[in-house]
């Protein structure tokens, strides 16, 4: 196991460079200028700003200082615009806010979805198991870019009961709002898919053998449906993680919440270089990290998967 | 007394092509310590008794009838009273130790529970009297295995631990479906010497479920053959196979491939089972049998006794088998 985890480590280095050199070539291709205004800037000035953020230089000594700034000093270097701060500043203001409000977007999603699947697979075919298909496909079909201004509308204008935006420090009342926009699609697949294999498994041989043993269905369901229920949820995760990242783009311009996704697509409108890549990499990481988060849930759950 | 007096009992399942009618008016009897073959072909309504006894029937199908086990009534009890009779009075083996033990479960857990839940034993005393059974049912090392989970033993080894799993309680009856259809002729041998054993041993009621004649004549004392959800003919083993009453049975006895007679085709009954949702007014087997004459296709026989102990359900004159 402990092999197997510093084995996908290791492969998550050339993964990692990959992304960068890939990212730097897209970036480099692209049109634009971190330093284009309206008003124009003379050619001279423009030069020497070229060369104090170094793109004056081949492409190749750029991206090679890009990687020896990180590998050294764990420097994503600076921001092309807000000139007193770089990259490693505006990461830790922003993500602290997106690990927030995603964590609480998952475990939601994961419990809330959970719950509403086996609940909806356990009472097949009854007026909850309707409910519950219908809770999820509803909620599957709304997009939170969608979702987002309808709570806003609810809560903030009709109700009054929360705020429609900013994060304060991330005071309880801030972020539900960010995390039932960013999770109730989740939620759904989550519901379906653990209400789809709960059936499955509920049909199987060994839950018969469960019930011929006289368990009551509760322990039937809790200590042997449970587990293999739960493994195509665990394989939908991985994606899962990956949309909630995009997802949370739209939540950061909804409700100013301030997160990375925010300064993302604000570098990527402003060819903020810096902050782009440095977004991009911490991006990459935890998605690796995350796959490997997963495939180890798997092996703990599934006897049969041994690394 | 009888320990299970089944009665009139009738299985049907509610299916987008109708009404399938698995078990019809099924009736028979079994002592205490006695066994019992139930034979017949697959679709022959066999497994589905044995659920309809356990409560154990798919959402869509329901049963009526009489089913006394020890005196009461259990047909269609409700689920908490049936969950103290399962395992616990009556055990059931399932026809494919692949996928009978949950793979998710060690082995000794999965055992363990089963006295947990009915006797509140303890864990740990669970497990060890978990151990012994594994080792009453010739697993060595039992001590060890009980850590480990389904796929790390064959499917033989599998059918021994289900088999000890259900003898955990001391049930009064054992059903066993089909317990070695999916296993290779040897260990085939084995389980079925296991479960005579063992059935001695424990003085535990058997019903045997197989479409297997080989297996059937070492192993029940009585044999009960089974066709359309009816039964055919019922009577002690031997006498039945000496001389079989029922045109069913002979067609399934002259079907068994012998080694001692050189044989150039295999024999078979022509036709197929049953169709459940459309069965005949009167005997089902009427449409493959040979001797079928005029009143066959409109009446069914009564079960009518005769001999020792021997009961047949037909219109054809036992002479006219010879």
């Amino acid at each position: 196991m402990l092999v197997f985890i510093l084995k996908r480590l290791l492969v998550a280095i050339p993964v990692l460079l990959i992304l960068i050199v890939g990212t730097f070539i897209l970036m480099y291709t692209a049109p634009g200028s971190p330093f284009a205004t309206d008003r124009g800037i003379p050619p001279a000035v423009l030069a020497n700003l070229e060369a104090q953020y170094g793109l004056d230089q081949p492409f190749a000594v750029q991206i090679w200082r890009y990687i020896v700034g990180i590998v050294t000093e764990f420097d994503f270097g600076p921001s092309f615009i807000y000139r007193d701060q770089d990259v490693n500043d505006l990461i830790g203001q922003g993500f602290p806010v997106t690990l927030t409000y995603g964590f609480w977007s998952f475990v939601v999603a994961v419990i809330v979805g959970g719950a509403l699947g086996i609940l909806a697979a356990v009472k097949h075919n009854t007026w909850l198991d309707y409910l519950a298909v219908g809770i999820s496909i509803g909620a599957q079909v709304l997009p939170n870019f969608v979702l987002a201004p309808i709570l806003v509308l609810v809560f903030t204008l009709w109700l009054g009961w929360l705020p429609g935006g900013g994060w304060q420090g991330g005071q309880i009342e801030y972020i539900i709002l960010p995390v039932i926009a960013l999770s109730t699609s989740f939620m759904a697949s989550i519901a379906r898919i653990s209400r789809a294999s709960m059936l499955e498994v509920l049909t199987s041989n060994f839950i018969r053998t469960a019930r011929a043993k006289g368990l009551p269905m509760r322990r039937v369901i809790f200590r042997h449906a449970l587990k293999p229920a739960l493994l195509p949820v665990i394989s939908y995760l991985g994606p899962a993680f990956v949309g909630m990242i995009t997802g949370s783009v739209v939540i950061d311009i909804y409700f100013s919440t301030g997160g990375i996704g925010q300064f993302f697509v604000a570098s990527a409108l402003n060819r903020d270089y810096g902050v782009m890549m440095g977004i991009t990499v911490l991006l990459g990481t935890l998605t690796i990290l995350f796959n490997l988060l997963v495939d180890i849930l798997y092996a703990w759950i599934d006897p049969k998967i041994r690394y | 007394m009888a320990l299970l007096d089944v009665k009139d009992l009738r299985v049907s399942f509610d299916t987008p092509d109708g009404e399938v009618h698995a078990v019809n008016g099924m009736t028979l009897s079994l002592d205490r310590g006695e066994s019992l073959a139930i034979v017949g072909e697959s679709g022959s309504g066999k497994t589905q008794l044995a659920f309809a006894i356990l409560g154990l029937l798919a959402r869509n199908g329901h049963a009526t009838g009489s089913v006394r086990f020890d005196g009461t009534e259990i047909l269609n009890l409700p689920e908490p009273k049936l969950n103290k009779i399962r395992a616990n009075e009556i055990s059931m083996i399932f026809q494919d130790p692949m996928t009978s033990l949950n793979p998710f479960m060690r082995v000794g857990d999965q055992m363990a529970e089963v006295l947990m839940l009915h006797h509140g034993t303890s864990k740990s005393k669970a497990l060890s009297e978990s151990a012994q059974m594994l080792d009453a049912v010739r697993i060595p090392d039992a001590r060890s295995r009980l850590r480990m989970y389904p796929h790390e033993f064959s499917g033989g080894m599998r059918q021994r631990i289900m088999v000890a799993m259900s003898l955990l309680c001391r049930p009064k009856l054992l059903i066993a479906d089909e317990p070695t259809t999916a296993l290779d002729v040897t260990v085939q041998n084995q389980i079925m010497q296991l479960m005579a054993d063992i059935q001695r041993d424990f003085d535990t009621a058997l019903i045997l479920i197989t479409h297997d004649l080989a297996i059937v004549a070492g192993a029940c004392a009585r044999t009960l053959v089974m066709y359309g959800g009816q039964v055919m003919e019922m009577g002690r083993t031997d006498d039945l196979f000496e001389a079989p009453s029922h045109p069913y049975t002979l067609g399934l006895l002259k079907a068994v491939p012998r080694l001692d007679v050189p044989q150039e085709t295999l024999e078979t009954i022509p036709g197929d089972p049953p169709d459940l949702t459309q069965l005949p007014d009167g005997c089902p087997f009427s449409p493959r049998c040979p001797l079928a004459f005029e009143p066959c296709a409109d009446r069914m026989p009564a079960l009518e006794p005769f001999g020792e102990g021997r009961f047949r359900a037909c219109h054809a004159n036992r002479e006219d088998l010879e």
